[in-house]
């Protein structure tokens, strides 16, 4: 009796095995140091299980602070063991992880290429090498100007009569002389006010061969343009906080401190989140131009979501990523829920980019993204290299603090120093 | 069976063994998590890291170490040791004679309250003093130095505010931890001592100068060893102000440098070199001071 019960139990194990098989849901693993992405994959993750009821997806996400992740993650990939399946790198960092000679991330061409076409390339060019796409976008990061109409209404300027830099260092004038606030902010202390110039003017941090070309005449230009704008024209002053995501910056331009903002625009969240105040008083625009007819934005910020070598299911998370980032929903979504203008340009003017969310509702702009599409071909590449982490915290350890808050150093002094200790 | 068992019981029980299977948990742990990675650390320094590569690149690591960020950072570390030990060896003795006296009231509340920043982390405290060291004239630090008629200050964009926003830092924190150390050092001095001084018409400075200060060296020498090495390892302050990155270096100390070349800037046989200069500096910078409070001479 006995026996027969242990074999009917047996019996019983295999057939357990065998359905659950059959259902097959696999588990993916996937690191990030933001929670909005982890919410949004978790959305996407629920519309894929619907559209693939034979091939589904459980999402183990956990959230890190941002350098630990990284960290993390690069032990996990150096070491061989403990890594993700899926993981999101941030730009500056991505350089760290294609290293050497053997990628422990796993390229996307076969499943990116029949989409290239419809997507901006620049942005998985910044997460390649040796023309292999290893990250996955969210989005484009174009650069805007942000202003708030309202004190540039006080001054009698019209924003959209700002074309070229020139006319914004007037209209600065204007809005100090009416209104005694700054035109805008420098950041001091991070990157985000000298790189997306030093893109938009048509120069970088490194050529296309990889040579180091920051101390170049253009950056020098750049960085003598904002030193001008707090030092000569005194319409602009150092970022409170040092730089925009600071928190003393945040109650300053709440408080209505500045006229106008240089940043990508990613950054309409943080208006959302943490000035509630200027809602609907902003305008975004594009960029003023260095030249007539020249570009007028910049490509800037992001994360490419990898998977690792180490995942044992590598085909399903990149079929998995692919759905969940490219895909038209999936770019509708990066807009509606977080504000991302996603790579994807061939979904700007699909009409529920222009329906009312909560940042069409903060910003007075008409339609974002008919403006973005304006822009969509005035986006140079960024060269990113080895080096690039260690340009990055050059730009925002040195460069513009020693020039525009230390003034201990010229832009050409500045610019030449941290050239030559790339250049070592 | 039997015999094994009494074999593990002869085994265990044997004065011989004994002592090795009692220290053996240290000497595990010393070898696993100390000699082991100082000795890979050795070793990595010497090499370029990759994934999963590592190729060896004779001194060249060693040869990168003479730039400017290693400067400032030696330079910050070394300026942190100083003002902290200069802060946190008079002032805690000060305050634990206080303590010690019998005329002091609420000496427990005293105690317990100058003692309670340790036990917080300094990552909670540090965000607390990152928004007290704000910019904005409204800020704790600014709105005190306001009182005094100072105009607000950049504090952590600036080498000397920025120190003193450090020190400050280590000081809350540490100041209670020292007193114990000297409490308990103060509570060993024989009352007998002080009551003959009294006899012979000592005042209060006398006894202290010449009763409690040569009786707490031990205490103070033991203080100040730990002091230099926790002022040359500091990180976790900086990381709170700054997080990696701080303008123009003012704020980054020699652990922060390891952390940036190493992890940010995944360099890990560039920081395993930074992080052998270190042990050597607080090697070097011990025996000194020790050698001055001379430890090394012999008894007479």
């Amino acid at each position: 009796m006995k026996k027969v019960f242990v074999t009917l139990l047996f019996c019983l194990l295999i057939v357990g095995i065998t359905f659950s098989a059959a259902a097959k849901t696999t588990t993916l693993t996937f690191w990030t140091f933001q929670e909005l992405h982890q919410q949004f994959l978790e959305k996407e993750v629920a519309r894929w299980n619907e559209n693939n009821p034979d091939n589904q997806i459980a999402l183990e996400a956990t959230v890190y602070p941002y350098d630990q992740m990284h960290n993390k993650l690069l032990i996990a990939l150096q070491s061989g063991v403990g890594a993700p399946d899926i993981a999101d790198i941030e730009i500056s960092k991505f350089a760290n992880y294609l290293k050497g000679n053997t990628p422990q991330l796993v390229a996307f061409n076969d499943v990116v290429d029949p989409l290239m076409g419809q997507m901006i390339k620049a942005r998985f060019d910044n997460y390649s090498k040796n023309g292999n796409y290893y990250g996955i976008p969210y989005h484009v990061g174009a650069t805007v100007m942000y202003y708030n109409t309202e004190l540039t209404d006080q001054a009698g300027v019209d924003i959209d009569d700002i074309v070229t830099w020139d006319d914004y260092v007037a209209a600065g004038q204007k809005v100090k002389a009416a209104t005694g606030k700054p035109m805008t902010t420098v950041e001091v202390t991070e990157h985000w006010s000298l790189y997306p110039l030093i893109s938009q003017i048509g120069s970088d941090i490194f050529a296309e061969d990889g040579s180091i070309i920051l101390d170049n005449e253009k950056n020098e230009r750049v960085l003598t343009f904002l030193d001008d704008l707090v030092h000569k024209y005194d319409i602009a002053i150092p970022t409170p906080g040092g730089f925009h995501h600071s928190e003393e910056y945040w109650a300053f331009m709440n408080d209505e401190g500045a006229a106008s903002l240089m940043m990508p625009l990613w950054y309409m969240g943080r208006f959302v989140q943490y000035m509630p105040d200027l809602k609907g008083k902003m305008a975004i625009r594009p960029l003023p131009v260095w030249e007539e007819g020249g570009n007028r934005s910049a490509g800037m910020g992001g994360t490419g979501t990898v998977v690792t070598i180490q995942s044992d299911h590598k085909d399903l998370a990149k079929d998995f990523l692919v759905e969940a980032k490219l895909s038209v929903e999936a770019s509708h979504k990066l807009w509606t829920e977080l504000g991302f203008d996603p790579v994807r340009w061939e979904v700007w003017d699909d009409p529920v980019m222009s329906e009312s969310n909560q940042y069409t509702d903060y910003f007075k702009n008409e339609d974002i993204f008919g403006m973005l599409l304006d822009i969509k071909d005035e986006i140079n590449p960024t060269m990113i290299t080895e080096q690039y982490p260690q340009a990055i915290d050059l730009l925002k350890k040195n460069v513009s603090f020693k020039v525009i808050k230390e003034q201990s150093e010229t832009p050409a002094e500045a610019l030449k120093e941290a050239a030559d200790e790339l250049r070592q | 069976m039997k015999s094994i068992k009494n074999f593990y019981q002869k085994f265990i029980n044997s004065k011989k063994v004994a002592p090795y299977i009692f220290v053996s948990p240290f000497i595990i742990v010393f070898l696993v998590f100390y000699l082991y990675p100082i000795i890979s650390t050795i070793i990595m320094s010497f090499q370029e890291i990759g994934f999963g590569e590592a190729e060896f690149i004779g001194l060249e690591n060693y040869k990168k170490l003479f730039n400017v960020h290693y400067k400032n950072a030696l330079l910050t570390s070394t300026n942190y040791t100083f003002w902290t030990i200069l802060i946190l060896v008079p002032l805690p003795i000060l305050l634990a004679v206080l303590l010690n006296s019998d005329k002091t009231k609420f000496k427990n509340f005293f105690r317990s309250a100058i003692f309670m920043p340790a036990l917080t982390s300094v990552i909670v405290a540090g965000m607390f003093f990152r928004y007290a060291f704000g910019e904005q004239a409204s800020t704790l630090a600014n709105s005190l130095i306001g009182l005094l008629g100072i105009g607000p200050i950049t504090w952590l964009q600036d080498s000397i505010p920025a120190m003193i926003a450090l020190v400050i830092l280590c000081v809350w924190r540490w100041l209670g931890v020292n007193i114990i150390y000297f409490l308990s050092g103060l509570q060993g001095i024989p009352d007998a001592i002080y009551e003959a001084a009294d006899i012979d018409g000592a005042n209060s400075w006398d006894k202290f100068k010449y009763i409690t200060i040569p009786s707490l060296k031990p205490v103070i020498i033991y203080v100040i060893t730990i002091s230099v090495f926790g002022g040359y390892k500091m990180f976790a302050e900086s990381y709170a102000y700054w997080q990696t990155a701080t303008p123009n270096d003012i704020g980054m100390t020699i652990v922060s440098y390891i952390y940036q070349t190493g992890f940010n800037n995944f360099n890990m046989g560039f920081a395993s070199a930074i992080g052998i200069t270190l042990l050597l500096i607080v090697l070097v910078v011990n025996l000194i001071q020790l050698n001055l409070f001379g430890l090394f001479k012999k008894e007479d």
